[in-house]
């Protein structure tokens, strides 16, 4: 299982635009992929409501995992969402 | 066109007019659209024989439900409007729901109590996790109604959708509804709740719509009756013939064509000058200052830049957007009004707490007891735009009570160098104490709206005490002219930029109680000049002598 660690780099959270930003990512993937923050139990990343149900804020880390083949470069695609800031202004 | 069909309908029954509050003037005509209510499960509930049929079934409902909202986001024109459609049809996709929804089905609800179950649930945890996860419930709503509707057969909810441009007859707007209302769909707005300071009328003043507010009997209204609205007078007319609303309409665009070539500075008959200014929100409102050859801004409020966010913007953010504003003014004067968060408008980085009574606690400059470096931020962006551009900046605070608040606020912005600073008058303490007040204040706004709902007690938002919450309220008058008086005996400007000073009939009488500019929404401009070029100076006199005695023009 391929696994990465990232920290919300949106100063909302995943919240309104990065969440649905996020998960349109998710969607655009070939394999499954499943978030958690913490502890908390993995959820789909294709559900903007189990998403939003986190309540990732900035600064906060989460987990991304998927399975099987291109696993690696899926994680990378939606990493990148995860770790940008969309609410700058520049 | 005349002809001559003995097997016609009979013309339709003319009926005595109904009367509600107009809120925005203008006059239109067109068949009656009515908004869609809720739908409602009925009271009996039938038993599941397939369950894959009913899975099948809602499945399909939400999918039809997703499209709609992405079609309607593909197509819409309003800015900023596609990605909030985008985001609800997201909800209707989302597989979790469907897994949910497939759970209840199986333990025997039918499809469309399953969605209502299933949504249920997941609007729980967003209003447990509270503040800004809990604002996206509205779109939960969104999609469970018209995902419900759709399975029951029942009218979608929401604006309607018509091939012609309707008169849209609701019991009430709310904010989430305005996102696909266009001028080009919409001639008219009709509510049965709603007062003049509620959410319809602030939208209808926006977009230039007629509409009249607090009409119950808009209630017996029926869908595709041709009615002319008059958002002036308030008053509806119904059983109308289609030759005598396409001649309304015509008299309609006539006298907008005429409107639009209205121009130059505000005066009385006798040139007694008295400022006509916009009240705007962002920088798209700013371009409207040229078109309707304002004298500038009376009113810019700055929550754009805050709501929707978890921390207050950077100062760099906020040069860039007070900047692109400041250049638009032409060389005009603007006033800016620092963040009036609280109440209404709740921020996570400023009324963490809850509130029993919101619009008594802690908002416009009380913020700044708790989080003085928001309004330091803001002070200090204002004065880099203004270095920036050489614009005239009047900058002002909300909801200031005393001379002592006012010192504080005028203080600070003088530091900052922003030479102009004043504060707004909506505590009816500040009207009491203006003279005290203009000792530090280099000018007042009076924000009539608030003033109306602290004078008279009553929630701006409250549709059944509408009459209360009227500006022609003489204790209000009362108010308006010691602040008026105040600042002629001081030397200082005193303005009123709540929505009395759009009032074509009101506005000469601020003018006699003493006020010397007035701020409005752009469509109302033409008719404020029109009024004041009417009469002189003394007429404005009279007209507030006597509406002060509590008698208002027939």
């Amino acid at each position: 299982m391929a696994q990465r660690e990232v920290i919300v780099g949106s100063r909302v959270g995943l919240h309104a635009r990065p969440a649905a930003l996020f998960v349109k990512a998710a969607t655009q993937q070939p394999v499954k992929i499943t978030i958690r923050k913490g502890d908390g139990p993995p959820v789909d990343a294709r559900s903007i409501l189990r998403v939003l149900a986190l309540g990732a804020r900035n600064g906060d880390t989460v987990v991304l995992e998927a399975e099987g083949d291109g696993a690696d470069e899926a994680l990378e695609a939606v990493a990148i969402v995860v770790a940008e800031d969309h609410d700058d202004p520049a | 066109m005349v002809t001559i069909d003995p097997a016609a309908p009979a013309p339709p029954q003319a009926r005595s007019p109904l009367q509600g509050i107009g809120v925005c003037p203008g006059r239109a005509a067109g068949p009656v659209a009515l908004m869609g209510a809720r739908p409602r499960l009925p009271d009996d509930r039938p038993a599941v024989v397939d369950a894959e049929a009913e899975a099948s079934a809602a499945i399909a409902a939400l999918s039809a439900t997703a499209e709609d909202l992405e079609h309607r986001a593909a197509t819409t024109t309003i800015h900023g409007a596609a990605e909030v459609l985008e985001a609800t049809a997201m909800i209707a996709r989302d597989p979790s729901l469907e897994e949910s929804i497939r759970s209840a089905i199986v333990k025997g609800e039918p499809a469309a109590w399953a969605i209502d179950r299933a949504m249920e649930a997941f609007k729980a945890i967003l209003l447990d996790l509270g503040g800004y996860m809990a604002e996206r419930v509205g779109d939960l709503d969104d999609v469970r109604d018209r995902t419900v509707a759709r399975l029951l057969g029942q009218p979608m909810p929401g604006i309607p959708e018509r091939d012609m441009p309707f008169v849209l007859v609701a019991d009430d707007l709310a904010p989430a509804d305005t996102v696909t209302l266009t001028p080009e769909r919409v001639l008219a707005l009709v509510t049965v709740k709603g007062g003049p300071t509620s959410h319809t009328a602030i939208l209808a003043r926006s977009l230039g719509l007629p509409a009249v507010v607090a009409c119950a009997e808009a209630a017996s209204l029926t869908e595709g009756e041709l009615v002319e609205v008059d958002g002036g007078t308030g008053s509806i007319r119904v059983g109308i013939t289609p030759d005598e609303a396409a001649e309304t309409n015509r008299l309609e665009h006539e006298r907008r064509a005429e409107r639009a070539a209205s121009r130059g500075p505000g005066h009385t008959a006798d040139g007694h000058a008295v400022s006509l200014l916009l009240n705007i929100g962002d920088a798209a409102g700013a371009a409207s200052v040229a078109k309707v050859d304002a004298e500038g801004v009376g009113l810019l409020r700055t929550e754009f830049l805050y709501l929707d966010r978890q921390e207050a913007p950077s100062v760099d953010e906020q040069v860039v957007l007070y900047t692109e504003i400041l250049e638009a003014m032409g060389g005009r004067k603007i006033v800016v009004r620092t963040l009036d968060a609280g109440a209404d408008k709740q921020l996570p980085f400023l009324n963490p707490d809850h509130e029993e009574n919101p619009a008594l606690g802690v908002r416009g400059l009380r913020t700044a007891r708790r989080s003085p470096q928001v309004l330091v931020d803001q002070l200090a962006a204002l004065a880099l735009a203004q270095q920036a551009t050489g614009a005239v900046v009047w900058v002002m605070a909300p909801m200031v009570a005393t001379a002592a608040e006012a010192k504080w606020f005028t203080d600070l912005a003088h530091e900052h160098g922003l030479a102009i600073a004043g504060v707004m008058v909506e505590i009816p303490a500040a009207a009491v104490r203006a003279a005290d007040i203009l000792e530090h204040a280099d000018f007042l706004s009076i924000g009539t709206n608030d003033l109306a709902q602290y004078t008279l007690a009553t929630d701006r938002m409250a549709g059944e005490l509408a009459d209360l919450l009227d500006p022609w309220q003489p204790a209000l008058l009362d108010l308006i002219r010691m602040t008026a008086q105040a600042g002629l005996a001081a030397g200082k400007s005193v303005g009123v930029c709540g929505e009395a000073a759009a009032s074509p009939t009101l506005a000469p009488v601020l003018v006699g109680l003493g006020i010397t500019s007035l701020s409005m929404s752009a469509a109302a401009v033409a008719d404020v000049r029109d009024a004041l070029a009417a009469v002189t100076l003394a007429q404005c006199r009279e007209m507030a002598t006597k509406a002060l005695e509590g008698r208002r023009p027939s």
